[in-house]
């Protein structure tokens, strides 16, 4: 139990991590389709549907304020839901875990790259969202393209979550449960489709000390606004030091489920 | 040189003790089976052996070196062919190869020609690039074991390798498996075909209840426990009446009875002159007989 189980990670989480690139690469055709087809949704419902009625928000066009919170909201979903679906789904149905554990690597080579895979993941969606919405000209370059190296970290912080959720997990239903409940709330409330500041100043210290999504769209706004604050390191911080935080009660808490 | 050595080997899931204080040891190039009826701790044994359990209690050392102190080093060096076949279902027949042997830090080129070589020794060849959900139960099986070669392992444990298979793969894998023996790799298996043990291992241990009832080779297993021939008869109480004024030491096993003999042709005999019985076999004694005697006739799980 050395270091919380970091001491057992080595360099074959990498293999776990290019299984899943490959399998992803494979069926690349399915899952290219989003990247490029939710953000131009998203705009033309959004950004110019309900943008229509918005004039700006603190000056700026309501399309262009979303912008941001597109990248952010694909990030968390890609991120969380590979975590925990598609893990869950690897582990219990398919014993993929049973089969690489039988060989050097160890559970905690296993669980890295699975989160590992669920940053990339996320981390490739972003990359792809950004010429659609440089298309639709809510975004500069080349200042968002800082978006993808930030994506990582966000990314690796919604996959160290989805992976203590599907250790915990009764069974695949079950993981409906944060999806509803933690997911879409977060969703909605982050300062995504509106600004965080109209929330009572309870609920906007709220959002800044416990959502992981208003802390990442925070970041990814400045991004694309190239307006940067203080606050930003903040932000920054929180986002690597809770992915950390995750990331090690994952390991502990997948370590407990499948060790017998 | 020992591969295996555990002693007092003990695995405790809250209070049932699923391996319950077990030594034995597995020599250099030999074929070690374990046998037991369900539940008995077959597998409990195999998944200690390959370091994916803990064991609770006792001593267990591969190549010399500790189950739980040295996992990695262990594991680099054995093959798995588990219980329940789980080749990856996201890839083909050879990219599961491939992609296995990542696992273990081989380089591609090297893990591309054994995988080649081993779907060729598994006659797995024509299914290269076919779906996994395209391949048979005997198919996948073979494909575990192929899988279960590409880091050219010195020791391969093998739980029910054959379990649910025709009689011609069951033959090729029994083929198979004496081949890697003859080439010094030594193997442990589960089985509770006893044909199997009978045909495959030079040495193996029967459970019950995680404990080991007997170990030796079959041979030797069936002239101790089962005699060497075996007399039988269906069961009636006159006949059993009989055999009892003739002082024949037997068994009722359900409509028939048994009786162990080192010289069936006398016993056959009584039983046709003094007891009046036309139908009776001789046969030879099996393992099964002994697993029957030693583990008993109730049912399992
Ligand atoms: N993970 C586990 N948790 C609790 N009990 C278990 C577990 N695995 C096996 N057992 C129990 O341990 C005993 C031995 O099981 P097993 O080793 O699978 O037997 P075998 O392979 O000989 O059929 C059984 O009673 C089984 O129910
Ligand atoms: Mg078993």
């Amino acid at each position: 139990m050395a270091y919380a189980g970091l001491s057992e990670i080595s360099r074959g989480s990498l293999a776990v991590w290019r299984r899943n690139l490959d399998a992803f690469i494979k069926t690349y055709k399915v899952n290219f389709i989003p990247p490029f087809v939710e953000p131009v949704l998203y705009l033309l419902a959004l950004g110019y549907g309900v943008g229509a009625l918005i004039q700006d928000v603190d000056g700026i066009p309501y399309p262009v304020f979303i912008a941001p919170a597109l990248v952010s909201i694909s990030v968390m979903y890609s991120a969380f839901f590979e975590c925990t679906y598609s893990s869950y789904v690897r582990m219990y149905y398919q014993k993929t875990f049973d089969a690489m554990i039988a060989t050097p690597l160890s559970i905690e080579d296993v669980i890295t790259g699975e989160i590992l895979w669920g940053a990339t993941r996320g981390t490739i969606y972003a990359a792809l969202m950004i010429p659609v919405l440089f298309l639709f000209g809510v975004i500069d370059m080349p200042t968002s393209l800082l978006l993808i190296p930030f994506a990582f970290p966000a990314g690796f912080l919604f996959s160290a979550i989805g992976i203590c959720f599907t250790a915990v997990t009764p069974g695949i239903d079950a993981l409906n449960y944060p999806a509803f409940l933690f997911i879409t709330p977060m969703f909605l409330f982050s300062g995504t489709f509106f600004p965080i500041g109209i929330l009572p100043q309870t609920l906007q210290y709220f959002a800044f000390g416990f959502l992981p999504l208003a802390n990442i769209v925070n970041v990814n706004r400045a991004i694309t606004m190239g307006e940067f604050s203080p606050v930003l390191l903040y932000n920054i911080v929180w986002v690597l030091l809770v992915a950390l935080l995750f990331f090690i009660i994952g390991l502990n808490l997948m370590k407990r489920r499948l060790v017998d | 040189m020992e591969i295996i050595t555990a002693h007092n080997l003990e695995k405790y899931f809250g209070t049932l003790a699923a391996v319950d204080g077990i030594s034995f040891s597995v020599k250099k190039g030999e074929i070690f089976g374990f046998l037991g009826p369900n539940g008995a701790g077959k597998t409990t044994a195999m998944k200690m052996i390959h370091c994916v359990s803990k064991r609770t209690g006792g001593d267990l050392r591969v190549f010399g070196l500790d189950t739980d102190i040295e996992p990695r080093m262990i594991k680099q060096r054995l093959g798995v062919v588990p219980q329940e076949n789980n080749p990856d279902p996201d890839f083909t027949t050879f990219q599961n190869l491939t992609i296995y042997a990542r696992y273990f830090g081989i380089p591609r080129s090297e893990a591309e020609k054994r995988a080649e070589e081993l779907l060729e020794f598994m006659q797995l060849s024509e299914k290269r690039d076919a779906p996994i959900e395209t391949l048979s139960g005997g198919m996948k099986r073979r494909l575990i074991i192929a899988r279960a070669l590409m880091n050219e392992p010195e020791l391969l444990i093998l739980d029910e390798p054959t379990i649910g298979l025709d009689p011609q793969a069951r033959h090729l894998i029994w083929e198979k498996l004496r081949h890697l023996r003859s080439i010094g790799c030594t193997l442990v298996m589960t089985t509770h075909y006893l044909d199997e043990a009978e045909r495959l291992c030079d040495r193996l241990v029967i459970m019950d209840s995680g404990k080991i009832l007997v170990e030796g080779s079959p041979a030797e297993l069936v002239r101790k426990y089962a005699g060497k021939e075996i007399v039988e008869a269906a069961a009636n109480p006159e006949f059993v009446a009989c055999l009892k004024e003739k002082r024949i030491e037997f068994e009722v096993f359900g409509d028939t009875i048994q009786v162990q003999a080192d010289d069936p042709q006398i016993i056959a005999q009584i039983m046709m002159e003094s007891c009046g019985r036309e139908r009776i076999t001789v046969r030879m004694a099996t393992l099964e007989d002994v697993f029957l005697k030693l583990t008993g006739r109730t049912l399992r799980e």
